[in-house]
């Protein structure tokens, strides 16, 4: 009885692991795929019509091409907050705060960094 | 792009300033100044052609739209009802003359206190003659400006702010303020993209310079398919942004019209233009 509890105890965890790190490998493609999607679509995130970014269409030159980003965007946070909110960084900011005036959603805001931390 | 987002800083610091120790002229100086310095090969006339006036690829296609220009039809159809005479016997000579006007226009009325443009005189001479007005977007109205515009070509802009008047002072104060300021979900002021934007693209879409921006007005512009007035190029603006726009001859956009207006003074009246 003891023994088949320590079993469980032990086990138990660690198939709770198996199956949701599988998940999350998933979720993190589902939220790139996403995080693109929101990224090129005119009526969400509508990017190119400012960066140039992954090889789209027609872009924009408003603001700086969109490369390397792991190297350059260190802190996770930095990069999130120049989505959520770029004229804290700089108030006279033409590109408009997604976050903060709702434009897109929070997850939305997560998915696009998780996708330009790929670029 | 360092260097235009810091010239629009002092752009900026100016407009501030201004408000507190100068006027309208000293505005228009630094406004005219900021565009000449921008963009050093537009001579400063030419700023009334718009987009076409920094982009040589797309001012040689409009050369050719202009050699069959699209809002020639507008022109003949506002020449039709100006010779039309009203139900009265009287028609739009009587308040205009031989029409070409558009350089007396837009003016702040002191006895009034308030701006009159020259659409909003069009339906204030049309209802002073027993005439129901028309709608100020497109449509019969742009027709008539088309026609009394293409008769005043050449006329010199030539906005006069009377300094003696605290109300004249505070609309064209209204007027600027609205320029300036970021609206909408997407945040955007008139001056992000007709001033530090000016010549970027967005998309497909390069963005002209505000200086000019006046001129040329009603326009036959190839995403309508028709033409439109100035207003309803201010209403586009204010909605594709997301804000709430407002309607055309609203005090808001009469302002609006006063301050960018003064901005050009000293170029010319050339509409009715062709636009993308
Ligand atoms: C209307 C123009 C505009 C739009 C739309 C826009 N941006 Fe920007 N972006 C800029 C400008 C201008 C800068 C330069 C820094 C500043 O002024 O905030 C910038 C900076 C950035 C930076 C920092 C880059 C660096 O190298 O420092 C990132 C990251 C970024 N934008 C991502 C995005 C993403 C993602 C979107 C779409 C969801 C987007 N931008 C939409 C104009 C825009
Ligand atoms: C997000 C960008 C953006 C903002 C903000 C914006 N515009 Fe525009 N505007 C455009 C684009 C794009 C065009 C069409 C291309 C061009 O001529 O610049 C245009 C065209 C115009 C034109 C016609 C230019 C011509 O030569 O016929 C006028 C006038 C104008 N805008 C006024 C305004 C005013 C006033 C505001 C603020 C209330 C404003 N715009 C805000 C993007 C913008």
């Amino acid at each position: 009885m003891l023994k088949r509890i320590a079993v469980v105890v032990l086990l138990g965890p660690l198939l709770m692991l198996a199956p949701t790190a599988g998940l999350v490998a998933n979720a993190d493609e589902a939220m790139v795929a996403l995080g693109k999607e929101v990224a090129f679509d005119r009526r969400k995130g509508n990017c190119l019509s400012c960066h140039m970014m992954d090889n789209g269409s027609l872009p924009g030159n408003q603001g700086p091409a969109l490369v390397a980003m792991k190297a350059r965007f260190p802190d996770r946070e930095v990069l999130r907050a120049q989505i959520y909110n770029p004229l804290e960084k700089n108030p006279h900011s033409i590109m408009p705060p997604f976050g903060l005036h709702g434009i897109i959603s929070e997850k939305e805001v997560d998915a696009i960094v998780d996708y330009l931390l790929t670029l | 792009m360092k260097k235009h987002v810091a010239a629009l800083m002092v752009l900026f610091a100016a407009a501030s300033w201004s408000m507190l120790f100068a006027g309208p002229e000293d505005d228009r100086m630094a406004f005219e100044k900021y565009f000449t310095s921008k963009f050093p090969e537009t001579p400063k006339h030419d700023f009334i052609n718009g987009i076409y006036s920094i982009d040589p690829p797309s001012r040689e296609q409009w050369l050719e739209i202009e050699e069959f220009p699209p809002y020639e039809l507008s022109i003949d159809a506002g020449r039709s009802a100006w010779e039309k005479p009203f139900a009265n016997g009287k028609g739009y000579a009587d308040c205009f003359g031989d029409g070409a006007v558009r350089g007396q226009y837009p003016y702040w009325d002191s006895g009034r206190k308030e701006i009159i443009t020259m659409e909003l005189a069009i339906n204030e001479c049309r209802e002073a003659n027993g005439e129901e007005p028309l709608k100020y977007g497109k449509g019969k109205l742009a027709d008539i400006s088309a026609y009394m515009s293409f008769m005043s070509r050449g006329q010199k802009i030539n906005v006069i702010i009377p300094e003696d008047d605290p109300d004249a002072l505070a609309a064209y104060e209204r007027g600027k303020q609205f320029y300036y300021s970021k609206r909408g979900q997407l945040n955007f002021a008139c001056i992000d993209c007709h001033g530090s934007g000016s010549g970027n693209l967005v998309r497909a879409d390069r963005l002209s310079p505000a200086l000019g921006h006046v001129s040329h007005w009603p326009v036959y512009r190839s995403k309508w398919g028709n033409m439109g007035t100035l207003h309803r190029r201010f209403g586009g603006c204010n909605r594709q942004v997301r804000a709430a726009s407002f309607k055309p001859q609203s005090p808001q956009y009469r302002e609006l019209e006063l301050f960018l207006t003064y901005m050009s003074n000293g170029l010319e009246y050339n509409g009715p233009g062709a636009r993308k």
